[in-house]
């Protein structure tokens, strides 16, 4: 078997109807499987900025990158080198905290991941944290015991360092 | 104007001349304008036949064809006709109606979802939802189907939309900034191509619908001539090299003739151009072209790597590409070494030209195609239906000019033969064009006839008539214990009864040597003809199983010089003694 990297594959395509079927299609279809996928603006407004991450190894993503380039919709496809590429994920996360103790804790342990207080209630605090995907991993084993209610990650949105465009 | 003006004078701008279609509630704007423009309507008797002629058209002329469709029903019956033109990346525009836009999403009276429908098989797809946007949709339909690798895009035509009033602008722009088809192949590996055919001892060719589609038949005789490799097609390449030829070994794969099948495996390089690689062509892949470096040449990047992995891809027109890559051959060339090769060839198919003549009843099929190129010209458009006469077809018929063999390869759809003959036809008016279809296969379109006769389309129709689904038959009599679970079409109808109801002239024909002056006589009546041939139901053409390798031929095949036994053990012969 070769080698199976995670890949972070950058597009820009056009902001109009359709575009995400044709490309969520396109995976279904051709039986690439990836591991999320981010939708955005970019720098033009009618241009959107897709962020898929997949494993597979070369012949896949190669497929991939070639196959998404054949969209009439899609203008550009890179596969990013991850030396090279800052990749930041968002996620909340709802923790079941009633108690004075556990909510000092949760506290101190998004403070530690650099996360913030972002709603109370008396039943529950919800944590905002941005990073790389292994980060939040962590911050969520560390406030599992807890109980999570609830976590929304928004899938990591990448781009190339320094001076370097797709 | 009003949109459906406008999207009748963008066709015209496009230069379209007649379209296949069937009217329906949401077109009734469009129609109304068709009622006076001076654009060629065929309607046709099924919306799958509007596609299938159109793909014939454009396959017959190198020029889009075009189809019309109602919304819903309409546009589902399309959906096999516009899958068959992805497939074998034929240029064909496809409107379809669609409800007005206020009622889109509300589950309308025909209303079906269009354009996620047909995502998966178009090149592209547009809704125009103003009527300002229909003469640059239009434009980039046309655009899109006809350039780069060739395909079929649909236009999804509200109702509303073709009736409000537009302004048609003199200048019409089309924004694709996301299509950039390349055409130019790279130089470095055109360079890198050439050395490797220099110093390879058994270079083939295989060619495939590229060739056609490019447009690039002298290109590649010429790259063919130039550094004697025999060439071997695909299905769809059938026809980009003159199957009459010294160097040409006849169509490869699964059906493939036994001296292409066998050449292949033996090569030390072989030149696949505008083709890609299908199951059907290269058997298991892992056993394809084992001892060969191969070289890419296709249109679309993607089609590199996909299914077997190559040594030089070169990604661009193939025209362009194979005259780059004879001036740099020519450039670089040293010695002739292939002289060797081109005559062990030569050898090697005589010994396994395969036996056509029978004078069995009732008919063999090889018979029956040997009659039908003995009576045909070169020039004559053969089109085919799928199973065994389309193998029959590929296997046994010469072949010698592009545009000129028509088959739907990579769907394999039952019922494209007759329509596709019918847009072939009105494409070439002056050519004669002969559907060669199955019994199955026409039963599924053979409302057309009507089609044929109220527009005076003088195609005919030779049905291989065995009331069998001959190849599913075929295989069941290989590999399923001879249990012919429900192939078998019993005895109706009566085709000539059938054809005669539609005044469609129509001839039975049972015995060898009959054929030749039947189809001759339809041809020259310059009317729509039927012919039923009745075939032996049991004859099995020689096959690769799938899953195996293209040297594992099952199935006798039947030579026309049975004592050369001895020249046909080919790896003995080829091992140590030609190109060291």
């Amino acid at each position: 078997m070769e080698d199976q990297r995670t890949h972070i594959i950058s597009a820009l395509v056009l902001h109009k109807p359709g575009v995400l079927q044709r490309i969520a299609g396109l995976f279904t279809r051709r039986g690439f499987n990836i591991d999320s996928i981010t939708v955005g603006t970019s720098e033009h407004a009618d241009i959107a900025r897709i962020t898929i991450i997949a494993k597979g190894d070369e012949r896949v993503l190669e497929q991939i990158t070639k196959q998404l380039n054949k969209l009439i919709d899609v203008i550009k496809v890179r596969d990013l080198d991850p030396e090279s590429t800052v990749k930041r994920e968002l996620c909340l996360i709802k923790v079941h905290a009633p108690s004075e103790q556990v909510r000092s804790e949760v506290v101190q342990y998004a403070s530690i991941f650099r996360g913030r207080i972002i709603d109370v209630s008396p039943e529950t605090l919800t944590i905002e944290i941005t990073g790389a995907s292994d980060k939040i991993d962590a911050l969520i084993d560390m406030v599992r015991s807890f109980g999570i209610k609830e976590i929304a990650r928004t899938g990591p949105t990448a781009i190339s360092r320094g001076t370097k465009t797709i | 104007m009003k949109g459906g003006e406008a999207i009748i004078k963008s066709l015209t701008d496009e230069g379209v001349d007649v379209v296949f279609g069937y009217p329906g509630g949401v077109l009734l704007p469009l129609y109304d304008v068709i009622y006076d423009s001076d654009l060629r309507h065929i309607l046709v008797r099924h919306e799958q036949c509007a596609a299938h002629a159109a793909d014939g058209y454009a396959r017959a002329s190198g020029k889009v064809g075009v189809c019309i469709a109602t919304s819903g029903p309409g546009a589902t019956n399309l959906v096999t006709g516009i899958a068959t033109a992805y497939m074998d990346s034929s240029s064909i525009v496809a409107l379809t109606g669609q409800v007005v836009t206020p009622l889109i999403g509300k589950d309308a009276f025909q209303e079906v979802d269009t354009l996620g429908i047909t995502i998966p098989i178009t090149k592209h797809n547009f809704q125009p939802m103003t009527p300002q946007e229909l003469p640059s949709v239009i434009k980039s339909a046309f655009y899109i189907a006809g350039t780069g690798r060739k395909g079929p895009v649909v236009v999804d035509l509200p109702k509303d939309v073709q009736e409000l009033e537009m302004e048609f602008e003199d200048d019409i722009k089309i924004d694709l900034p996301g299509y950039k088809p390349t055409t130019k192949g790279h130089p470095l590996q055109i360079k890198r191509a050439a050395e490797l055919i220099v110093n390879s001892s058994k270079p083939v060719i295989l060619a495939g619908g590229g060739i056609i589609a490019s447009n690039s038949f002298s290109e590649l005789f010429r790259l063919s001539e130039t550094i004697v490799a025999p060439v071997t097609t695909t299905l769809l390449g059938k026809g980009s090299f003159p199957e009459d030829h010294p160097l040409s070994l006849g169509m490869l794969g699964m059906h493939g003739r036994k001296t292409a099948n066998l050449i292949v495996d033996d090569c030390d390089c072989l030149i696949a151009v505008g083709c890609r690689f299908s199951d059907r062509t290269t058997g298991n892949v892992a056993e394809f072209a084992r001892k060969a470096k191969i070289i890419h040449i296709d249109i679309d990047p993607a089609e590199i790597g996909k299914n077997v992995d190559v040594d030089v891809p070169i990604v661009g027109d193939a025209k362009i590409i194979l005259e780059n890559l004879v001036e740099e051959i020519k450039r670089i060339k040293r010695g002739e070494r292939t002289k060797e090769w081109l005559n062990y060839v030569k050898n090697f198919k005589k010994s396994w030209i395969p036996r056509m003549s029978f004078d069995d009843v009732p008919l063999k099929p090889q018979q029956v195609i040997k009659e039908i190129w003995e009576t045909l010209s070169e020039d004559t458009i053969v089109t085919t239906d799928v199973g065994q006469n389309q193998m029959w077809m590929a296997h046994y018929y010469t072949s010698k000019r592009p545009r000129k063999f028509i088959s739907s390869g990579g769907l394999g759809t039952m019922g494209f033969g007759f329509p596709a003959a019918m847009g072939a036809k009105v494409a070439k008016p002056e050519e004669d064009v002969v559907a060669v279809c199955g019994d199955g296969g026409f039963l599924m379109v053979s409302q057309d006839l009507a089609t044929v006769r109220e527009y005076d389309i003088p195609v005919v129709i030779c049905i291989l008539d065995n009331r069998y689904l001959g190849m599913v038959a075929q295989w069941q009599r290989l590999f399923y214990d001879e249990r012919l679970s429900h192939t078998h079409l019993g005895d109706v109808p009566d085709f000539v009864k059938l054809a005669e109801s539609y005044k469609v002239n129509a001839e039975r024909v049972e015995k060898p040597g009959q054929l030749r002056e039947t189809l001759s006589d339809a041809l020259k009546s310059g009317e729509p003809t039927l012919i039923d041939i009745i075939i032996d139901a049991e004859e099995i053409l020689p096959m690769v199983p799938p899953g195996r390798g293209l040297t594992e031929m099952v199935g006798e095949y039947k030579v026309e010089n049975e004592n050369m036994g001895e020249d046909r053990t080919y790896n003995k012969q080829s091992q140590g003694k030609v190109g060291d």
